[in-house]
């Protein structure tokens, strides 16, 4: 089991109200697994959670049956919903490209990353744009698993059938296990082996908020 | 026909001048040649990639593009040229704009203060927070403290407070749930039905499926195709333009079949048909400016569609 998270429990503060309580999920090795459920139901949270930019509040994730490294590289990857948010808008994109590895010509021409964007702002591209750069910045050789927060949701229909189609033959050729967080149910088949619905395994969430 | 149209677009071309080295200065041609109109109580959705530049077709009708760049052609509304004092007066009174990002809301002002903005009241707000499905005290958050879909919902409610007749929604709903994507259609759908234009922005095909009553197909800065949204239905054998077909046959629920390369660079744009490269029915004439016509109760841009 390389990606395992164990009764996990968050809320912000203290005062605030509870997001996720006794979460518990495992991902088998090359494995995709979709993780669905309505707006503001924690996903995302999950997400960082899981991929270690978040602490939870009690519980643990484990990888490979230790915690995640706190030092170096994290074999597991997070491609975030929003672009925009997620780059440093002072940082000329090749710099945020090359951060963790330095992806060849053929994986840039695989995204359709265009050579004159390597020296332009963030602000000077679109979010979709964007979007194809944060793929390829985590695709390094170190990364044995990803998490997909929403990724597609701002590609056109021919793109994203693309990017998929590029991220499950990388998956299927390293063993690359995924989460894949998405509203899109189609897309969910497609894409992933299992579906795991979030209000289900967060079900005492909800006892707990209401008492 | 012509006089009822809410918006009408003509031959518009958007350029920005960049610095290439020094002081030299080059041009980059962003659009080009695109015609639309929006008629009263219609949905018209314009389909496109991303970087084809339908946010900024969206900017330059609410007239806040960045200052580098160069607008021709005509932009009118209600019959009367769009002019700079024009968009000023009637922004956000009759021209309501649902931006694409989260980074549009002022991160130092709680949500309902700015939903509320400077002509809404405390009640629109409220109702537009419950028709969402926002529970009250989301009012005093701030933006960084709601999900992604949350802080969409607070943007549709900041252009659906109040009597807009013309909506520009530039991709209303990426982040949200099922659930929620088809309230905000439907909402869209009613002010529709009380005369209300909407200009909806998407690259979401299966959304302007549901919604639309006339789908756009924008490409590399023009538009390809423009059909009832009947003829995008049943595998799309109706449709005019191979890129129009190409998308249908992208979506999940078909094929999930891509076809192979990228829509050309603004700066490095063909001679010819801008789809060219990609398309399998290229002939030489296609080496050739291609204008669009009228084929079969819509628009196409392709010199061998029939």
């Amino acid at each position: 089991m390389p990606l395992e998270a164990k009764n996990i429990t968050f809320q912000y503060s203290r005062k605030d109200r509870l997001i996720l309580k006794d979460v518990s999920l495992s991902v088998a090795d090359g494995e995709r697994v979709a993780l669905v459920g309505p707006s503001g139901y924690g996903k995302s949270t999950l997400a960082k959670i899981l991929s270690g930019y978040l602490r939870p509040t009690s519980g643990e994730v484990l990888w490979n049956g230790a915690p995640l490294p706190k030092k170096g590289y994290c074999p597991v990857q997070m491609i975030y919903q929003h672009p925009e948010l997620s780059v440093n808008p002072r940082w000329r994109m090749e710099k945020t490209l090359n951060e963790s590895w330095h992806p060849g010509p053929e994986l840039l021409g695989d995204l359709g990353i265009e050579h004159e964007w390597l020296t332009r702002f963030p602000i000077e591209l679109s979010g979709g744009e964007l979007q194809r750069f944060c793929v390829a910045r985590v695709l390094g050789p170190e990364t044995k698993f990803l998490i997909c927060d929403e990724i597609s949701t701002m590609l056109d229909v021919i793109t994203q059938a693309q990017l998929w189609e590029l991220l499950l033959k990388i998956s299927e050729e390293r063993g690359l296990g995924m989460l894949v967080v998405t509203h899109n149910e189609a897309l969910a088949k497609r894409v992933c082996t299992r579906i795991i619905n979030l209000p289900e395994q967060n079900a005492a969430v909800k006892k707990e908020n209401n008492s | 026909m012509e006089k009822s149209s809410l918006l009408e677009v003509r031959d518009l071309g958007i350029s920005f001048s960049l610095y290439q080295s020094g002081l030299k200065k080059k041009d980059l041609n962003v659009i080009r040649a695109l015609d639309l109109t929006v008629n009263p109580g219609e949905i018209l959705a314009v389909v496109g990639s991303s970087g084809s530049g339908k946010s900024l077709l969206a900017h330059s009708i609410l007239g806040i593009l960045p200052d580098n760049a160069t607008l021709t052609g005509s932009i009118s509304y209600k019959g009367e040229e769009l002019t700079k004092e024009r968009q000023r007066e009637l922004d956000g009174k009759e021209i309501m704009f649902i931006p694409q990002s989260v980074d549009y809301l002022d991160p130092l002002m709680r949500v309902g203060k700015q939903v509320v903005g400077v002509r809404g009241t405390r009640e629109e707000m409220q109702a537009a927070f419950r028709r969402y499905g926002l529970a009250p005290e989301v009012e005093k958050y701030y933006p960084y403290q709601l999900s992604g879909g949350m802080v969409r919902r607070v943007l549709i409610s900041t252009a659906v407070i109040g009597h807009p007749e013309l909506i520009v929604a530039d991709e209303p709903t990426p982040g949200l749930d099922l659930k929620m994507a088809e309230e905000t259609l439907k909402n869209f759908r009613e002010l529709a039905d009380q005369g209300c234009g909407i200009l909806l922005i998407t690259h979401d095909l299966d959304l302007a499926l549901q919604a639309a009553t006339r789908i756009s197909v924008f490409y590399a800065g023009t538009i390809f195709e423009s059909a009832p949204v009947s003829d995008f239905q049943g595998g799309g054998s109706a449709l005019r333009h191979p890129y129009s077909r190409a998308l249908v046959r992208a979506l999940p629920q078909t094929e999930f079949e891509p076809i192979t390369g990228t829509q050309p660079y603004a700066g490095n744009l063909p001679e010819g048909c801008l789809f060219g490269e990609r398309c399998p029915y290229r002939t030489e004439e296609c080496g050739n400016p291609v204008p669009i016509r009228k084929l079969r109760g819509g628009e196409v841009r392709c010199i061998h569609a029939t």
